[in-house]
């Protein structure tokens, strides 16, 4: 059986009338990877109401990328209704059902692009066919619109909730035989739609997943300890127990020390408030001893230290970079930095549980469901399958909610407690002191330019975190980084060193701090090149081509990168001078490849004499394939994702550890952009690709980083290579 | 003993410690919860609320310091002519991208629209640098203030 008749035989389509002449689509399709091999199934939930109104069911978590309106309008447009017809509800977490419900790796547009319109080009044949039967014409003699069918010979037509009978009947069709519409009858795809949920919002609705409210419920804190794999020794609860309103204090184990152990007692009391109140009357004695030596200063000393020796462990060799750099007529080094950073999500970890007669449910606002039903069935010993997840809208993603540490949490809490529902808040501090940080890392480089100013041996030196061929989470590199593909001398090597530090994705996780460190080392390579940024890089790029696949990475089209960095050097009028005096307002650029998505960009940024650095503007082009889906939205999370780059580089952000601790404790510490540092304009602009649509969620972050600070040393000659950017009085 | 609150223009009763500050009062007493926690320190303005039409954060608020004072929360701030406006401008523009934040931000901007009918960037700035929007919708906010203001100016020249 080859892979195409295995996807066949697990795609099928059930249509039922349900109470009150409701019709319901279960769609179900086999899912393929890339290379066409059978990866999963997945529901689409079609509901057509007698009043002819739709309702689509919503699978993915909403994290504010605009999924919740994004995939429900591919299956809208094809199914032919008007999207006003339509309403959203949020399934269930349940991937067996679903298929894969994660946010993250903005991964659901390639994923879903495909079945999601299979799934309503379906159910519309089936209600075709049901019209065709009923008026003895033949399906291609009908046409669809806004829920209707029509025959125009006859100017019969019909709904589709009073076909919703019939077509219940139909036989369904294969999915390979269902037309999908051609791009140029497209209504709904490519049209700008507001998010679904925004009404909700602005009228205060309870939609996260700490605006959770049950019968009976209570809250919890939780004490957890500072020092990341400490445990508890021993504790006294007797005083927080007294404080009226105060119900248990249960010891639980946060997912991050072995089972057994226990590193957090969870306060629950009648109010969050009264909870928090009671945790400082803990007493807690805590087993550090193993943690307390691992601190940012020794971090950056032992970087230091590994950078003047040879790396450890090889990330990729190819052709001989020494006789390339012996060889070469100009050689270019610096060294690179960048430190831990939080996610900060404005809606802190929370997560509400009821544990009742062997069930547990949880209303968990996470990116990966699928992840926590595991984790969390693990942790209690019970069957996964006993677990119902309620997801809910989330206030910010951005990578934290991958791990379900706080399902874990709330699912221990709640099994001490049967029969109440159980809501665990973390207070601003618990979420930025126990997060999983985007990790530092510190880069050694050097470049060799030939004669004509080509790069013909880069080699780099990566003091990242964790062992050879294990590196903690997020903190490898890979051996794809741009230009390796394409120089012909390369050595990427690593250090590793030890952390207790628990690290995690942080949005466009790697090439966040990727696309700093080498976009603007080759912006100091193209200047000694004597060229321009964009020079060098298209230079370096030639001619339009695939590179080659490495590992599961999207494939880097040249043809697609050179495409937006024209479009970028049309958009903002660059034109390619380097200054000749630093005037205090500088222009740079920057280009990256992540996601699947290929961006560039430009930045105009000022330095005042005290050296603070303000952004002016910045220009954005895109390539994210042949659609944007809801140009509305993708316009919005391309600016959203360039302030976020902005503020890993100008306002400060760095997590700082001390005696095993994180330091930072709230957003006086760990700043976050606010309206007054964010550039008045970011002006975006999308090139299509006859390629299928890809994500929008994180490839427009990493370039703006270097595109900053080549900006800043246009302006002021001072080349910054450590985030944050801290520039000197100019 | 119970003290009484007005809120929304309704008058609730509550018997809690006065100490308990007025966010989570809203959120686990009276059952509004789209006033949100954010950082508990008055530092992100997710909490926002109007006392009297002035602009507070709830976290920072014990019930204590309320007193008679009317409390208004984005449940109801379409009671308040420039409110109506700046929800009607967020929708408009579709400002939210998670939403955690909008509801502090709205309170903020109506209050903003209170003060300064024709608010100019730097008033925009001074008023709204104490909310943040994690996700940076911040260009469509400050757009959307400007179209608020300007349906607010219109509705009183009509």
């Amino acid at each position: 059986m080859n892979a195409a008749d295995a996807i066949s035989r697990r795609s099928f389509l059930s249509a039922s009338l349900l109470a009150g002449a409701a019709l319901a689509f279960h769609v179900r399709l086999a899912l393929a990877a890339e290379n066409g091999a059978p990866v999963g199934t997945l529901t689409a939930f079609v509901r057509i109401n007698p009043d002819n109104s739709v309702v689509i069911g919503a699978k993915n978590p909403e994290i504010g990328q605009g999924v919740k309106t994004m995939l429900p309008m591919l299956i809208a447009e094809e199914l032919d209704v008007d999207w006003e017809q339509v309403r959203i509800e949020q399934t269930l977490a349940d991937d067996k059902i679903y298929g894969p419900q994660s946010a993250g790796g903005s991964r659901a547009t390639p994923v879903n692009w495909l079945p999601m319109r299979q799934a309503g080009a379906a159910a519309r044949a089936m209600l075709v066919s049901a019209a065709a039967t009923q008026w003895g014409v033949k399906p291609d003699a009908l046409i669809t619109s806004g829920g209707m069918v029509r025959h125009a010979a006859s100017g019969r037509s019909a709904s589709y909730a009073s076909l919703a009978p019939a077509a219940a009947a139909v036989p369904p069709p294969a999915f390979e035989t269902v037309p999908l519409k051609p791009d140029s009858a497209f209504r709904i795809i490519g049209t700008p739609r507001r998010g679904v949920d925004t009404p909700a919002i602005v009228r205060g609705a309870p939609l996260f997943g700490i605006d959770t409210d049950l019968p009976n419920m209570v809250y919890a804190a939780l004490e957890t300890c500072p020092v990341f794999q400490g445990v508890i020794k021993s504790h006294d609860d007797a005083a927080a127990l007294a404080v009226k309103g105060v119900i248990a204090v249960v010891p639980i184990n946060s997912g991050i020390v072995p089972k057994g152990q226990k590193d957090a007692l969870a306060i629950v009391a009648d109010s969050w408030w009264t909870a928090q109140k009671a945790r400082a009357l803990l007493k807690v004695e805590w087993d550090l001893a193993a943690q307390r030596h691992f601190s940012t200063a020794g971090y950056e000393k032992a970087a230091v230290s590994s950078l003047s020796g040879a790396p450890q462990s090889d990330i990729l060799r190819k052709g001989d970079v020494a006789a390339g750099l012996a060889g070469a007529v100009k050689t270019v080094s610096a060294r690179y930095d960048y430190p831990f950073l939080a996610h900060a999500t404005l809606e802190p970890q929370n997560c509400t549980g009821l544990f009742d007669q062997d069930r547990l449910t949880l209303w968990a606002p996470s990116q990966a469901p699928t992840g926590g039903r595991k984790q969390v069935a693990d942790m209690l010993g019970i069957a996964p399958e006993s677990l119902i997840i309620h997801l809910t809208r989330i206030g910010g993603g951005f990578g934290r909610r991958l791990m379900s540490d706080y399902m874990v949490q709330v699912a221990q809490i709640a099994r001490a407690l049967p029969g109440r529902p159980v809501k665990m808040i973390y207070s601003r501090a618990d979420d930025i002191r126990h997060d999983f940080y985007r990790p530092a890392g510190w880069h050694g480089l050097t470049a060799g330019l030939d004669k004509d100013g080509a790069i013909v041996a880069l080699k780099d030196h990566f003091v990242t975190f964790g062992a050879p061929d294990a590196p903690v989470r997020a903190a490898e590199m890979e051996a794809t980084e741009f230009p390796a593909q394409i120089v012909p001398n390369i050595h990427f090597g690593a250090s590793w060193l030890q952390t207790n530090l628990s690290t995690g994705w942080l949005r466009a996780p790697t090439s966040n701090a990727m696309a700093f460190v080498f976009q603007s080392f080759l912006d100091e390579v193209a200047l000694a090149a004597g060229v321009d940024l964009p020079t060098l890089i298209l230079r370096t790029l030639g001619e339009d081509r695939l590179l080659p696949q490495v590992g599961r990475a999207p494939q880097f089209n040249t043809g697609r990168a050179r495409k937006v960095i024209e479009e970028a050097r049309r958009f903002a009028a660059w034109d390619g001078k380097r200054p000749d005096r630093w005037t205090g307002i500088g222009r740079g650029f920057g280009f990256y490849f992540s996601h699947a998505g290929y961006f560039a960009e430009v930045v105009d940024a000022t330095v005042s004499k005290s050296g603070q650095i303000k952004v002016d503007k910045v220009w954005v082009v895109g390539d994210i394939g042949s659609h944007v889906i809801n140009p509305l939205n993708a316009e919005h999370q391309a600016q959203g994702s360039v302030i976020d780059g902005l503020a890993q580089a100008i306002i400060g952000q760095k997590i700082d550890q001390v005696d095993g601790a994180v330091v930072q404790e709230n957003f006086d510490g760990f700043p976050l952009m606010r309206i007054d540092s964010a550039p008045p304009e970011v002006a975006v602009r999308f090139v299509t690709s006859p390629y299928p649509p890809t994500g929008i969620g994180e490839p427009a972050l990493p370039p703006v980083i270097p595109a900053l600070a080549n900006a800043i040393y246009a302006a002021t000659g001072q080349r910054l290579r450590s985030l944050p950017l801290r520039t000197a009085a100019v | 003993m119970a003290i009484t609150l007005t809120v929304n223009r309704k008058h609730y009763a509550v018997s809690v410690d006065p100490e308990k500050p007025l966010l989570w009062i809203l959120r686990e007493d009276l059952r509004l919860p789209g006033t949100k926690f954010g950082c508990g320190a008055g530092l992100c303005g997710a909490c926002t609320v109007l006392l009297d039409g002035q602009a507070v954060r709830s976290c920072q608020t014990p019930l204590s310091a309320v007193g008679a004072a009317k409390v208004t929360t984005i449940e109801d701030i379409r009671s308040v002519p420039a409110g109506k406006h700046v929800v009607e401008a967020w929708i408009d523009l579709d400002v939210p991208q998670c939403g955690y934040c909008q509801a502090g931000q709205i309170m903020s901007a109506t209050w903003l629209l209170g003060q300064t009918p024709d608010p100019q960037d730097a008033d925009i700035d001074a008023a709204m640098s104490g909310n943040i929007c994690r996700c940076s919708t911040y260009l469509r906010i400050r757009k959307a203030i400007k179209q608020a203001a300007a349906a607010t100016q219109a509705d009183k020249a009509a």
